[in-house]
């Protein structure tokens, strides 16, 4: 199972951060840092792949982003490569050539593909349509629920003035 | 507009970092105006985020957030904050949480957030929630609520926005409260909530799998769901489940293959598919799961074999094509399958196939990958590695770390005796280059395991263990140590007392040269000490008083360890005993002086008493302190009669007197348990079940008052009573037997605690050997006999020879660059293959022949001779089955015609028995003793008769108490602070061991019996070598000669 999600960014900022397993909030600075130093020093040529107290790290670079996930020993690491190559296509298509900016400012909305990509550190979804139709559905039942309510609330204020 | 504004920002941001900052403070502001109308961007958020990236430095940044918080925590607490704004707090909450600041002040805002009834609202709670509380969160129980109720709305969205919360908040004792609305929704009609439910499923099956048994069913009937997403779900919990319990779910492999077929033959729907390969994802599972079911099941395995020959087809790149990442993950998973299963041939030659593959790819991940391969292929086939051995090689070497670390894993599973210091080599200089711990341990715990395994001779073991030690350090475990010491006193064998001395020798001086590094870890403080204590001064190379300096430096230069302290305070007393005893004057230097008056006012009571026996023996005479510590006594055997037989006298006549009889422990339990069981029963009434109940509360019934309330009471006491009666009787037996015993010595030696009064009856036996003399007794001739035949050809030259020879090999290995691979590449691989003819081929055909022919006389009854040189025995080691069959299929396979024999020695070894045995209680009659050695005329089949006689007198010797308790004290060594006593008990060195009579005969018999004597002997001492001889004296131990019934039955039984 995948046990930790992590986005950085090349200068070792974090863009995201998404556990599957129980971590401490001090163990989660400690993780971050630990894996930032690593990551960020290997040579694009070395393989993306770190053997990490007994895990396993998976880590891909984008452009200034690094998408690190945690995975177990057994799990296949070409796999983990392609889920986060699966993850980033979805991000890229919601977003539209998405980049590191739209994960700065939209990372709520992030979080909501990857809750839909991920789930319980297990891939959930390997359909990329099935995941955009699901978020397009939230984002307008959200739009319609925002007008709803504020229509509602206008009414209200109308009717208490 | 925004699209704009975001296409600019894309632009500037591409551009490099630098540029960026500026221009993102004028796009942020366009941005934060164009986007008025998204529900998110306020002005503050936009400046914060903007805020956080610019920043120059991490400090910055932190004041940055911690105003941040400081103005959420105000803003927060507010009364009545709009519903929007509230959102939008919180959002910033996740944000500075990411960063890794505590927001656990807004926790309960968040909880608060999913009640509320806007979808909007409640999603962005569900959203912080998740990322904020770990299942064992105070406030989670807060949100059960309301998650049961979402659970049952009638939008999906709600549904599944509470489904994502369940599989990250619902903990074991809120999983009842949820299960069954969970369970419902697997009929959902739509299609991404059955999905997520079946997730919530696997989910609580990971928590709680007792909570779940009844819906095992389930999981198989959500197989056959419609759509494959929810089918995909269905197998992430199948794979778990099957991982628990293959055998049950046996029945659904030809399901499981049906459906990896029609996956591949891609009749799935085309959204599934990932880069035009078909829902690999889900095909990967799948393989996942073939595995554990094909797993040594042969009728399970033999349904697959199409299905897998299909999928790899399908998709195996074309010639000079690498393929893309995902095929390639199919069919690394296919390999993995394939190794798992009872693979046919061809399958094994498709994964050695894609196996080369990899490892002759350029990307470093297929590298990878291809390593991680061959350790699975070469489990079935051994001789692939050959083929890839360059490959293996530059993998060791290149830069990446990872891969040379995934490199190090396959080699320490291929190691085998031929390779082992080549492959230990590399992973000493491999440590030296890590610095965290846990690594660190991990490959220590590998290189010690692999030196104990394998390592070819006793000095190449010390120097190995002293890297070790100093390179990981208070990360070894203690036990390592002991070996070390363990081994240095029982030396290389039983023969070759010259060797062992130059041995001892070699670690004094470069223990000796250790100790003047500033730093080192405890441990090896602790075995230096021990070291120069026993034989710091036995060559007379360096005086008492330089070698008292130094343990003084030593102590002094860690104050604080009082483990290193015992130690060196023990050598001093050690080295002051062997100089009183030789006869010399001792005047403990000053600095010692103090030394020893701090430790007499230590707080330490161990350290006291070290000090104390330390000042007892200048008050006692040479001979007695010979008696008491003799040179290299360390080796000596202590035996426990744990029957404690002396007693019996006493315990009869307490027993007519009326005493109550020993009750076993287990008896004593019995009645325990039986009784708390009662106890427990008769209070289960008013106790509730643990665990949080969800359903409303039941109208109370009046609660039973049990009559039996008071039974525990009244019987409680009683069985106390019996108790401690008992334990008074026991003690009573022990302190008036050892009244008996020691007579008016005793009030000085109660010092020594009843441990050691155990001890010390034992130790009276001193001179008596091993539970298992009969083939101890004949190793040891053989040992001699070794000695003897091997000492007219060259034996005190060929330790030094192999190390020589190995250290040259070494050097070669370092020096030729070009030729370096293949020399480094012919000592991994090269003990692989016979036809290699390899040198370590070659050694280990002689040597297994060798052995097959020195087996033979074991079929006239009389006990055989092994010809070996100096070979070294090996019950140091904690020598594991494995080794030894492994090694021993070696000398199978190279001794070819003698094999039968061989097999005979393969089936007796078993180092556990060994051990055992040396351990085990000793049986009665056959206690030969050294006394029985010194009678070194005598025929030594005899010494069987001899025995009883010999044990008499044994245990005649055990009159002086004083010096027995005090020999004990010595060849316990540290026993009272780390238990080095019991990694001690099976040293069984006899100090001045003579050359037995009848010998020649023997070793007569053996050489014409094995003619490659002679070669063998020139090539020194090797594991086969010990090997063998074990095997042989196995052999002989095994000879039912009626003495040794339980060894017989050991082995055979």
């Amino acid at each position: 199972m995948i046990h930790f999600v992590l986005l950085i960014s090349r200068q070792g900022k974090v863009r995201l951060t998404k556990w599957y397993s129980p971590y401490t909030q001090k163990e989660r600075t400690k993780v971050i840092r630990e894996l930032s130093g690593m990551i960020l020093s290997r040579g694009p040529k070395l393989c993306n792949f770190l053997e990490w107290r007994g895990l396993k790290v998976v880590y891909k670079r984008y452009a200034s982003l690094y998408f690190c996930m945690c995975v177990d020993t057994d799990d296949n690491e070409l796999e983990t490569l392609e889920i986060i190559h699966h993850f980033v296509e979805i991000l890229d298509r919601y977003f539209g050539n998405v980049c590191e900016l739209d994960l700065i400012f939209n990372f709520h909305k992030a979080y909501y593909i990857l809750d839909e990509v991920l789930i319980a550190g297990e891939l959930q979804e390997t359909s990329k349509k099935s995941v955009a139709r699901v978020i397009a559905a939230q984002d307008t039942l959200i739009e319609h629920a925002k007008e709803q309510s504020s229509s509602l609330s206008n009414i209200i204020a109308q009717a208490t003035k | 507009m925004e699209s704009w504004a975001n296409v600019i920002m894309k632009k500037a941001f591409k551009h490099g970092s630098q540029n960026t900052i500026d221009q993102l403070k004028t796009i942020g502001r366009e941005l934060s105006m164009g986007t008025q109308g998204n529900w998110l961007s306020s002005k503050e958020y936009l400046d914060l985020v903007k805020a956080i990236g610019e920043a120059k430095s991490k400090a910055e940044e932190e004041s940055i957030v911690m105003a941040e918080i400081e103005h959420l925590k105000k803003r927060i607490m507010e009364p009545d904050v709009p519903r929007k704004k509230m959102k939008e707090y919180i959002i910033r909450l996740v944000y500075v949480e990411m960063l890794g600041h505590d927001a656990s002040f807004g926790y309960i805002y968040a909880v608060k957030m999913t009640h509320d009834d806007n979808l909007l609202c409640k999603r962005s709670g569900y959203l912080a929630t998740t990322l904020f509380l770990n299942e064992d969160h105070d406030l989670i129980i807060l949100i059960v609520n309301t998650i049961q109720k979402d659970l049952k709305s009638d939008n999906y969205l709600v549904v599944c926005a509470a489904l994502t919360a369940v599989c990250k908040l619902i903990n074991e004792e809120t999983i009842p409260a949820v299960l069954p609305q969970v369970v419902d929704l697997l009929g959902h009609p739509k299609e991404q909530v059955r999905k997520k439910a079946v997730m919530a499923l696997h989910r609580f099956q990971q928590r709680s799998p007792s909570s779940m048994s009844h819906l095992l069913t389930k999981f198989r009937q959500i197989l056959c769901d419609k759509d494959p997403s929810v089918m995909s779900a269905a197998l992430c919990a199948l794979f778990d489940l099957v991982s628990a319990d293959v055998k049950g779910f046996k029945n659904l492999t030809a399901s499981f293959v049906s459906i990896l077929k029609q996956v591949a033959e891609h009749r799935l729907p085309r959204a599934y598919d990932y880069h035009r390969t078909p829902a690999p994802f889900i095909q990967i599972k799948l393989l996942k799961i073939l595995a554990l079911l094909g797993a040594g099941d042969k009728h399970a395995s033999e349904n697959m074999y199409s299905v897998l020959m299909d999928v790899i087809k399908r998709n195996e790149p074309g010639k000079g094509d690498p393929g893309s990442n995902i095929t390639n993950a199919i069919l690394y998973e296919c390999i993995c399958t394939i190794t798992a299963i009872m693979a046919n041939s061809k399958l094994l030659g498709l994964a050695a196939e894609i196996t080369s593959r990899f490892l002759k790819s350029d990307s470093h991940n297929y590298k990878y990958m291809g390593i991680d391969a061959l350790g699975r292929v070469i489990e079935i086939n051994p001789d692939f590695a050959e083929e890839h051995q360059l490959s293996v090689i530059d993998c060791l070497e290149d830069q990446d770390d990872t891969l040379k670390r995934k490199t190090l894993d396959l080699l320490y599973k291929m190691t085998k005796s031929s390779n082992v210091e080549v492959i230990v080599d590399r992973m000493i200089s491999y440590m030296r280059t890590l610095s965290d711990a846990h690594n660190k341990t991990e490959i220590a715990t590998r290189i010690i395991e692999l030196t104990e395994r394998f390592a070819p001779s006793n000095q190449w073991f010390i120097q190995t263990m002293n890297q070790v030690f100093e390179l990981a350090g208070d990360l070894v475990p203690v036990k390592v140590a002991h070996d070390l010491m363990r081994l240095l006193s029982k030396g290389a064998g039983e023969d070759d007392e010259e060797a062992d001395s130059l041995l001892r020798s070699s670690a004094v001086e470069s223990y000796l040269q250790l100790l003047a590094e500033p730093k080192l870890p405890s441990i090896l403080l602790q075995v230096a000490c021990w070291v120069l204590g026993e034989y710091g001064t036995v060559d007379g190379t360096h005086s008492a008083d330089d070698i008292i300096g130094k343990l003084c430096d030593v102590a002094e230069a860690h104050p604080g360890d009082n483990v290193v302290k015992g130690y060196a305070i023990t050598a001093i007393t050690k080295i002051c005993a062997f100089e009183i005893g030789a006869g010399r004057e001792v005047e403990l230097i000053p600095e010692c002086r103090s030394f020893v008056d701090d430790l007499l006012a230590s707080h330490s009571t161990d350290l006291q008493q070290r000090a104390y026996e330390l000042q007892v023996f200048f008050g006692l005479g040479a001979d007695l302190v010979r008696k008491v510590l003799p040179v290299n006594g360390s080796g000596e055997e202590i035996e426990f009669d744990r029957e404690l037989p002396f007693l019996q006298e006493f315990v009869d006549s307490a027993l007519a007197n009326g005493a109550r009889p020993y009750l076993d422990e287990n008896e004593r339990l019995g009645v325990d348990s039986g009784m708390s069981s009662f106890v427990s029963s008769s209070r289960s009434h008013h106790e509730p079940s643990h665990g949080l109940r969800f359903e409303a509360y039941e109208t109370p019934t009046a609660a039973i008052p049990s009559g039996s309330a008071a039974a525990p009471s009244s019987l409680l006491p009683d069985f106390e009573e019996s108790v401690t009666e008992l334990t008074r009787s026991v003690r009573n037996q022990t302190d008036s037997s050892q009244v008996d015993l020691l007579g008016p010595e005793v009030a000085r030696l109660r010092l020594d605690g009843v441990q050691r009064k155990w001890g010390r009856t034992s130790g009276s036996s001193q001179p008596s050997l091993a539970p298992t003399p009969a083939s101890e007794q004949q190793r040891r001739d053989s040992g001699v006999s070794e000695g003897a035949s091997s000492n007219k050809e060259s034996s005190p030259a060929e330790p030094r020879h192999e190390i020589y020879s190995s250290s040259f090999e070494g050097k070669k290995v370092e020096r030729e660059i070009p030729a370096e691979k293949q020399r480094l590449a012919a000592s991994l691989f090269g003990g692989s293959s016979v036809q290699k003819g390899s040198s370590g081929g070659v050694k280990g055909g002689v040597k297994a022949s060798k052995a097959a022919g020195n087996v033979r006389p074991g079929e006239k009854g009389v006990p055989p001779r092994p010809a070996a040189g100096s070979g070294k025995k090996k019950n140091w080691s904690a020598a594991e089955p494995k080794q030894a069959s492994s090694s021993l299929m070696d000398l199978v396979d190279m001794s070819g015609d003698d094999s039968l024999p061989v097999h005979d020695a393969k089936a007796s070894y078993d180092p556990f028995k060994e051990l055992e045995g040396l351990l085990g209680v000793p049986s009665t009659a056959a206690s030969s003793t050294s006394v029985g050695l010194g009678k070194s005329t005598m025929d030594f089949m005899s010494l069987y008769d001899s025995a009883p006689v010999v044990s008499q007198s044994a245990s005649s010797l055990a009159g002086d108490s004083d010096v027995l308790s005090l020999s004990h004290r010595r060849s316990g060594g540290m026993d009272g602070a780390n238990g080095v006593e019991g990694g001690l008990i099976d040293l069984n060195i006899l100090p001045s061991l003579s050359p037995l009579a009848g010998l020649g005969e023997l070793a007569q018999s053996s050489s014409s019996l094995s003619p490659s004597t002679g070669v063998s002997d020139k090539k020194g001492p090797s594991r086969q070598h010990s090997l063998q001889k074990d095997a042989a004296s196995r052999q002989v131990g095994v000879t039912p000669t009626g003495a040794n019934p339980a060894l017989f039955q050991d082995l055979f039984g």
